[in-house]
Parts: C-alpha cells; sequence; structure tokens
C-alpha cells in the first residue's frame, strides 16, 4: 500500500465510519469531559443534581446491573407522563435501596423521553458520607414535603417508596407482601401540586438479598434501622454484598390524576383513602407479576 | 406609598459593608442625613467613602438617647459580624451581635419618629440539620440549635426583631438573610478560604453553595431603605455550586479531610491565630446551603446576579493563587490529544509499510 497518491484528508472524508476516526472522537470526547470535570464548567441543580456525572458514570455502571445481572422486563411505560410533573410510588425491598437505582434506570433507558427519576430519600442516606453525595448527584433529595412539591411543581418526576425501611427491611418470608404507607405524606405533597401518581410494583429486587434474620440490638447499637443475615452476608464479607441475580419485572400502572382533588390536599380522609387505593393498586400488580415469573431465577 | 425616611442611622460603619450602604444613602438626594454609628473609628480606606455621613463612635448602648435626638426615622442595623476577630475574640463577637442589637432595637423601640428598621441576617438562620429540605423558604424553621456561634447569634437577634414587630407593629422591619457575601474585593472568611492556594474540605461530602455579590446585597439594602418592604427575604444568587465545584472552578487544589480531623486542625489553627474555619463554616460544608429566593425577586422587583456569575467575578479577583486554571487544563487537553494522534498515526503507519 502507498498512501502518496491521494490527499490526506480523502480517506476520512471518503469512508466516515472509518474505526479510527470513531475511536479519535471517542477520546476526543473522554478528554474534554475529564477537562469540563476538572475545571467544574459543568451544571448542577439546587437540589444537587448532576446530570452529565449521572449519564456520563452513573447511568452506565447501573444498567450493567440493570440489564446483565437483572434482566429486568418493563411493562406500562407508557403510564409516565411524557412531560410534566408525576409521583412514581413503589413498592420497597431488598435490604438495599437497588430497586430504587433500577426504577431510575427503567425510565431513563425505557421512556421515550429518557426522563431522569428523582429520589426522595430517608434522611438516613444523607446522614451518611459519600452516599449523601452520590444520592444528591445522581438526583435524589430528602424524603419531605417541601422538596417533594418543590421537585413535581417545576416539572419532575419524582420517586418515592412509602414503606421506607419497613419495606427493605423485611424479612425474606413476608416477600410481596406490602408494608404500611405510613401517613400518606406523599399523597398530600401530590395532591396539593395537582401532580398524577403512578402506582409502580416491582417485583425481583425482594430476592436479591433474602434477609432470614434481623439483628435487632446490632442494628441499635450501629445505628441502623435493621441488621441483616442473609444466606452470603455476614459470612461471606465483602462477597455477600453481591446482589443474587433473581429475574426482575417493573409494571407501570395508569396514572391517578389529582388536579381535582387540590383543595382537599389536608383532609386526612381524603388522603388515606388515595394512599389506600395506591397501595391496593401496587399490591395488586405485584401478585400478577409473580404470575409471570414462575422462577425467581428464570431467564 | 411613604416618602424614603429623612434621617437614616446606619450602624456597623467602620467595616466595608456598613461604610458602602451608609455612603451610597448619603448620596442619595431624598435622604437628608444619615449617620454612622461605630464604637470603631473606621479604618482610613473606608474614611474618604464616608465623607457625607456623620459619625457617632458609641455603641449600641448609647444608641438609645441618639436615636430619639437625632430624630432618627430609620435604622439600618448591619453591625453584624460573622467570624470572630483575632484581637477580641468569641465573648466581643457575641457582645456585638446579640447585645448589640439587643439594645439598638431597644433604642429604635423607644425612638418616637422611627418606622423603619433593616437588620442584616444571614442564611444561617435555617441551621444544619440532615433532616432538612434541600431548597429553604423564608418560612422554613430551622430543626435544631446550630454549632456555629454565628448561626447562634443570626437566631438570637431574628428573635430580637420578632419581638420588635410585635411592640412596634406599625413600623416597618426588613430582614434580609443573605447568603455569603462574595465579589473580586470582599474580604470574609469564605473568601479567604477559598482564595488560599490549597483548600481543606470534609471528606465525602461536597455541601451545595449559595452566594450573593456584595455589589447586588448594597443594591437589595439601598432599596429596603428608600423602598417599603417589610418582612423577611432571602437575599442570594440564583442556582448554586458545588464545593467542589467552586474550588475546580477557582483552580485550587482541595484536600479533603474527615470532619473530625477538619474540626481538629481548625481549632488548632484558630488557636494559633491562622485561618478562621470555625464550626459555621464546618456545618456549612457538610450540609450546604440553598435558598429560595422567589419572594425577594418579586417584592423588590431586582434579581441578583446568578451564584456562578458572582463566583466568577471573586475569580477573576484572584487568579494569582490558581494552579489548576481553565487554560492549563485546555491546553493539557490538547497536548494528550495531540500527542495519542500521534502515537496511533505512527503505529498504523508502522502497520501500512510492513
Amino acid at each position: 500500500m502507498n498512501g502518496n497518491g491521494h490527499h490526506p484528508q480523502q480517506p476520512a472524508a471518503a469512508d466516515p465510519a472509518d474505526p479510527v476516526d470513531v475511536w479519535d472522537q471517542r477520546v476526543a470526547r473522554g478528554l474534554a469531559f475529564l477537562r469540563r470535570r476538572f475545571a467544574g464548567a459543568y451544571e448542577v441543580d439546587e437540589f444537587g443534581f448532576d446530570r452529565e456525572l449521572n449519564d456520563a458514570v452513573f447511568q452506565p455502571m447501573l444498567r450493567v446491573l440493570y440489564h446483565d445481572w437483572f434482566r429486568t422486563e418493563v411493562y406500562g411505560i407508557e403510564n409516565v407522563p411524557a412531560d410534566g410533573g408525576a409521583l412514581v410510588v413503589a413498592n420497597h425491598s431488598g435490604t438495599l435501596a437497588l430497586d430504587a437505582l433500577m426504577l431510575g434506570v427503567a425510565i431513563r433507558d425505557q421512556h421515550p423521553g429518557e426522563r431522569h427519576l428523582r429520589l426522595l430519600g430517608a434522611d438516613l442516606v444523607f446522614r451518611v458520607p459519600v452516599v449523601s453525595e452520590l444520592a444528591r448527584k445522581s438526583g435524589a433529595t430528602v424524603a419531605c414535603n417541601p422538596d417533594a412539591e418543590r421537585l413535581m411543581s417545576t416539572g419532575e418526576l419524582v420517586g418515592v417508596f412509602p414503606e421506607g425501611f419497613k419495606g427493605i427491611g423485611k424479612r425474606f418470608a413476608d416477600r410481596y407482601k406490602l408494608q404500611r404507607f405510613g401517613r400518606g405524606g406523599f399523597v398530600s405533597a401530590a395532591l396539593r401540586t395537582g401532580t398524577p401518581i403512578v402506582p409502580v410494583a416491582i417485583v425481583g429486587a425482594e430476592e436479591i438479598y433474602p434477609i432470614l434474620a434481623d439483628i435487632k440490638p446490632l442494628a441499635r447499637l450501629l445505628g441502623m434501622p435493621y441488621f441483616p443475615i442473609t444466606p452470603t452476608f455476614p459470612w461471606l464479607g465483602p462477597l455477600g454484598l453481591v446482589p443474587l441475580p433473581s429475574k426482575w419485572l417493573i409494571q407501570f400502572c395508569p396514572p391517578i390524576p389529582t388536579e381535582h382533588l387540590t383543595d382537599l390536599a389536608d383532609d386526612p380522609m381524603v388522603v388515606y383513602n388515595l394512599a389506600d387505593q395506591v397501595r391496593e393498586t401496587i399490591q395488586a400488580t405485584l401478585l400478577e407479576l409473580l404470575e409471570k415469573r414462575p422462577d425467581p431465577f428464570g431467564l | 406609598m411613604t416618602s424614603p425616611p429623612s434621617v437614616v442611622v446606619v450602624t456597623g460603619v467602620s467595616r466595608y459593608l456598613g461604610a458602602r450602604v451608609a455612603a451610597r444613602l448619603a448620596a442619595d438626594s431624598r435622604i437628608d442625613r444619615v449617620v454612622g454609628l461605630d464604637p470603631h473609628e473606621p479604618p482610613t480606606a473606608l474614611r474618604e467613602l464616608l465623607a457625607d455621613v456623620e459619625l457617632i463612635r458609641a455603641d449600641a448602648r448609647a444608641a438609645s438617647g441618639a436615636l430619639a435626638d437625632l430624630g432618627a426615622e430609620a435604622v439600618v442595623h448591619l453591625a453584624v459580624t460573622s467570624a470572630p476577630d483575632g484581637q477580641h475574640g468569641r465573648a466581643a463577637m457575641k457582645e456585638q451581635n446579640v447585645i448589640g442589637t439587643m439594645q439598638l432595637l431597644a433604642a429604635a423601640q423607644a425612638a418616637p419618629r422611627l418606622r423603619k428598621i433593616v437588620v442584616r441576617s444571614s442564611t444561617a438562620a435555617y441551621g444544619a440539620s440532615f433532616r432538612d429540605p434541600g431548597v429553604f423558604t423564608e418560612d422554613t424553621e430551622p430543626r435544631a440549635v446550630p454549632r456555629g456561634s454565628f448561626a447562634r447569634d443570626i437566631l438570637d437577634i431574628e428573635g430580637y426583631v420578632r419581638g420588635f414587630r410585635r411592640r412596634r407593629p406599625e413600623a416597618s422591619a426588613t430582614v434580609l438573610r443573605f447568603a455569603p457575601f462574595i465579589s473580586s474585593t470582599a474580604d470574609t472568611t469564605l473568601t479567604r478560604y477559598f482564595a488560599q492556594p490549597v483548600v481543606p474540605t470534609v471528606l465525602g461530602r461536597d455541601a451545595r453553595l449559595q452566594f450573593v455579590h456584595v455589589d447586588d446585597a448594597l443594591e437589595i439594602l439601598h432599596r429596603s431603605v428608600i423602598e417599603e418592604h417589610p418582612g423577611t427575604y432571602n437575599v442570594a444568587g440564583a442556582g448554586i455550586l458545588t464545593l467542589s465545584q467552586a474550588i475546580r472552578r477557582a483552580g485550587r487544589i482541595s484536600v479533603p479531610l474527615p470532619e473530625g480531623t477538619l474540626s481538629t486542625l481548625a481549632g488548632v489553627a484558630r488557636n494559633v491565630g491562622v485561618g478562621q474555619i470555625g464550626l459555621d463554616q464546618i456545618d456549612l460544608f457538610v450540609h450546604g446551603r440553598v435558598v429560595d429566593t422567589t419572594r425577594l425577586v418579586s417584592e423588590f422587583g431586582f434579581t441578583p446576579r446568578s451564584t456562578a456569575e458572582a463566583f466568577d467575578d471573586f475569580i477573576k479577583g484572584h487568579a494569582n493563587g490558581s494552579s489548576i486554571t481553565a487554560d492549563r487544563l485546555a491546553a493539557a487537553e490538547g497536548a494528550i490529544l495531540d500527542g495519542i494522534r500521534r502515537v496511533r498515526a505512527g503505529a498504523s503507519a508502522g502497520g501500512e509499510r510492513r
């Protein structure tokens, strides 16, 4: 081969799919990303959400878990509004709140608008160094009505798990039995802003770290809501943190409109009934999904 | 609409903010008389600024007579310090902030012609707790008494203003909760912190910060005196910078230390008289602090420049301490990219020759 015959620019222009140039672009993009990160030249919203970091680093890592490890299937993504605020309410399970992260990936990946899910987390999440900042950068904030209402009224998609620690800390024997929904604070936040509520059922997270026992005194000593004993933790040490590869199904249910109830946000009966309706919907959907998935670890 | 007050008393004129506010009020033809009240002599740098301001060298204790004698119609209380200074320490800071405010407001309450007070407060009034909402509105109550001395003083000061409002309901009281001040020339604990070439931070925390540009703060203070804006307002630049982002933009190098270590080191440094990082700053670096300014913007019809813009102005004034500038990073990016291209071109040329 000799390259003397043609103009140096020609090969690139003639063949845009030339692998050499694809790699050149990738390297340039990667370096530009690093330069922006080191120079602080990126935008962070008032809750600390770092969109660029999320799309470039967090989502690709979580996607591996979502696709290859849990083989997640999503139903009813069309029930998530194309734009504007919505409150996504899901069941909570799995010892570590991986279900919240997977729900975020599901919406980002499957929704035509590639929407970001803004999670509401327990204050414990924000007490722990490093974890608190990862949570904020990935778009989460403390679960409280002012933040929830602020996010929803600015048109964000907000994700909440009303069961809280009662959900993720329950024993394997109680799997797929919804726990109490608290006082329904999430419902009053949605009512006050007239935001639709989208109930979601997540099947699969219960099997990732099955809790056989909960050592309460040790949990109290460590200031944790529970101290789980699973088939692998604490016996295998850090290896016990590898989640079991269960098969995940996520079903989004039709949105429940709340605009007509805005005046009733302080009526405890309305709030309670709506919370109960959401809870019943999720519980019924969970049972349907479980029938679709006879083997928790099947393909 | 009521007319601007004719006699205005400004406290804390021996300091940058007070001197600027007093000078600007004195230059405003709608105001007849501006009196600066301060126990300290203004430094020579500010003396020129205060040419048209009558100065009374007295502390707040003497204010009771002065306010009535002068026939003061408005009091602008800026004698609030955010950090103990090296000579006088925390006791003097508390004396000035808390006792000073108490005495000044007692005097204001008794002054017959007084119809307006404007008080400098701080977003530190929201305290610092892990259960705090991400964004504070003026109605948010602090969840716990803060650890920092400045934050505690601020809560006391606002308590005295509440008392004043109760006892003088016909007078208008404006409380301005300022985010930390910043500008190319401002000299505060935080600007000195960001001006260091190497900046200690809290390991595992990346606080969300907001700043307000000093010039915008002056504008808001001026409008509070000239116009009628009773109530409490957050004053901050829109948007946020995280601490790590701010340090990177300023081209500084951050050294993350565990919270306990940082507290200890900062305490030792304070005792030796270097550095001024106190519990106020550590709480800020752990929890961050972001406020909503909707009420300010709609009431004053003025939008302060954003936090990022205000910080850019600071960077411009402090370029000499930076090591990792945007230009150097861009140059490094170009050099690495060129290097990789050259190596790969060499490799593929070698491959083709074979």
